[in-house]
């Protein structure tokens, strides 16, 4: 069936333990080499630290699978240096179009904000994004990938973690300080370390369907409430890269899935969607059911989760690979620090803290979602079918239509990480907000905010004349640079002003930083690595940016 | 005042990162309310908040409104 996409094998190396038969320590294993496992593996590797990953596999994901990269993920895959490959292969679409029956109810335009870099999603295939992240990961000499290694043994101790792993030549045991368990929603090291994932289990099925259509179609989102050619069901169309579309069908939890895969069952309900002329083929099919649940702690000694190892959602709203990848985002800098021995390692608690946070959100929502689009219960069907039909004429109903609310990053404001504000500011940029981008200009060249910060601890200070930072400011600057963790100061000005003493100087020459961040000369922002805002003042002091850094890495108790 | 048809749910002190928050949460605790009654008692249950709301508007004009507006398009 497929033909758009050639899968690519990676060669299998007989590992070095298999000859020498001596056990060997690393500093740390990734396991599963998925999107998530994947961008730990290059986060870690960009931080500087070796990193072993491990994958029972040798290709890619098979089928589109994860299909929508939200925004924040394209910021974070920008840091990680395959932003651009992603965004210039997937397809970016604005208009939605929601249909009740046979008519049309509504359609938005997804406008992207303005002056950010990137929109708000692209769809791809998440094979694409494998191949991507593998090709660049490839590129560091202390990333070791092996393929066809697969995890059958864990003991986490208190000083490491003993791991078993079986390859086609034979097995082996190593040692590893630290694992990254990115092993999926099946889990095995979850699994073999006997830890519940709690939650909701939903009774239905959906069939995904990749299909290559010959005829143009518009790149558009379309969303079906019980349609005249699948009665009683959703359905989702959505466009990716090489013209294929994906379809998603729900079948109800009464459905067959062996039954339901096969083409001559699958075509017809494609042919009876598109209309009889229009001509297709079909790429790749299947059935998948879904839950929405949750480990309840990420952290569990040297052994982190992450990704669907850790939480699962429904598809809706993309939260899936979508707050994987915000995951090792958020946890990569961390265990840096606590490797290096500038951080206790408590501050991988906050990792934890902070993802449970965020993975309650998503669940959350995916499950009104879910529970919009499969209402359980005849009340909330009709529920659903009153703003359905109310949705043709009044904007409030429409606000209420849920087909998917997509992937967002959350605001981390109950962090223990922040430091409370003690000055008034406007605006969302508070402490534990995820950063939004501004256009700028450095040594006149036009660029982007985000790609100014992360990896590192940054403040943004804002001055209307980078000429007027005085010598006593200039000193701490440079002494902030040189902490064992160390501050990057940036300096943020509404006009040109050519360099500063040294200063790296970022031009705000369309006011949008002011505007998003609601700064006045004076205003000073801490900017974690992961690009969250750490804490900020409307002055500049160099005691209460090292407070706030000691917080943000909880070196304070 | 004119019946409000454009989005208006919201609860004050609370600040809501993305539009569609307020109301998905109104949305999630209307259905939540109906858990584990019959057909029969949810007919019952949203009848009674119908008049509990109505009462609450008050303002006759702007009840004619929802009234008919309710009524379109259902024969």
């Amino acid at each position: 069936m497929l033909s758009t996409y050639r899968y690519p094998k990676y060669d299998y190396l007989p590992p070095p333990e298999l000859t020498s038969k001596s056990q060997r320590r690393y500093p740390l294993v990734v396991v599963g080499a998925g999107p998530v496992g994947l961008c730990a593996a290059i986060d870690l590797a960009l931080q500087g630290l070796p990193v072993l990953l491990l994958d029972e596999d040798d290709t890619v994901s098979v089928g589109s699978r994860g299909v929508c990269y939200a925004k924040r993920t394209l910021e974070i895959l920008d840091r990680l240096g395959v932003g651009d490959a992603v965004v210039s292969k997937g397809v970016s679409w604005n208009i939605g179009r929601t249909f009740y029956r046979n008519e049309e109810v509504y359609h938005f335009n997804l406008l992207p904000q303005p002056d950010h870099k990137r929109p708000g999603m692209i769809n791809l295939q998440q094979y694409y994004l494998e191949e991507y992240l593998i090709a660049r990961a490839r590129q560091f000499t202390h990333l070791d990938i092996r393929f066809k290694n697969r995890v059958v043994f864990i003991d986490p101790r208190p000083d490491g973690v003993l791991l078993h792993v079986e390859t086609p030549d034979g097995a082996y045991s190593l040692e590893a300080d630290w694992v990254i368990a990115a092993d999926g929603a099946k889990s095995s090291i979850r699994k073999m370390m006997n830890l519940d994932v709690e939650g909701k289990v939903f009774l239905d099925r959906f069939l995904i369907a990749d299909v290559v259509m010959k005829a143009d179609f518009p790149a558009e989102r379309w969303f079906w409430f019980d349609p005249p050619f699948h009665p009683g069901q959703s359905v989702l169309l959505h466009r990716q890269a090489d013209n294929v579309w994906r379809i998603d069908f729900q079948l109800g939890w009464q459905a067959d899935p062996e039954e339901e895969k096969k083409p001559e069952k699958v075509i017809p309900r494609i042919r009876a969607m598109l209309g009889d002329e229009r001509e297709f083929e079909l790429e790749w099919v299947s059935v998948y059911t879904f839950q929405c649940r949750r480990m309840s702690k990420f952290r569990h000694g040297r052994v982190l989760f992450v990704g669907d190892a850790a939480h699962q959602v429904s598809p809706f709203g993309a939260r899936g690979a979508n707050s994987g990848i915000q995951d090792t985002d958020n946890l990569c800098w961390k265990l840096k620090l606590v490797i290096d021995g500038k951080a206790p390692d408590r501050l991988l608690d906050s990792y934890s803290d902070e993802r449970i946070f965020a993975a309650d959100e998503n669940i959350m929502n995916s499950t009104r979602s879910t529970d919009f689009i499969t209402p359980k219960s005849r009340t909330s069907l009709t529920f659903r079918n009153a703003v359905l039909t109310l949705a043709r004429h009044h904007p409030f109903a429409r606000a209420l239509v849920n087909s998917g609310r997509l992937s967002v990053p959350a605001f981390l404001v109950a962090s223990t990480l922040n430091t409370p504000d003690q000055e008034s500011f406007a605006g969302e940029m508070i402490p534990g907000a995820p950063m939004d981008d501004a256009p700028l200009k450095v040594d006149g060249k036009p660029a982007w905010l985000l790609d100014q910060v992360g990896n590192r601890f940054v403040v943004l200070h804002y001055a209307a004349d980078p000429q007027q930072i005085d010598a006593t400011m200039r000193h701490e600057i440079q002494q902030l640079a040189l902490d064992a963790i160390p501050i990057e100061v940036l300096l943020v000005t509404p006009a040109a002003s050519g360099t500063a003493h040294g200063l790296r100087v970022l031009e705000d020459y369309s006011g949008r930083y002011a505007e998003r961040y609601d700064a006045r000369p004076g205003t000073t922002y801490l900017i974690r690595p992961d690009q969250h805002v750490a804490a900020r003042w409307r002055a500049f002091d160099a005691a209460s940016i090292r407070a706030a850094t000691m917080r943000a890495t909880a070196n304070l108790s | 005042m004119s019946l409000i048809l454009s989005p208006n749910f919201h609860e004050p002190g609370r600040h809501f990162f993305r539009a569609y928050g307020p109301g998905d949460e109104f949305y999630e605790a209307l259905i939540e309310m109906h858990r584990d009654l019959s057909d029969e008692q949810s007919a019952l249950v949203n009848a009674r908040l119908i008049l509990l709301l109505a009462n609450h508007i008050g303002d006759l004009s702007v009840l004619r409104d929802a009234l008919r507006i309710a009524r379109e398009g259902v024969f």
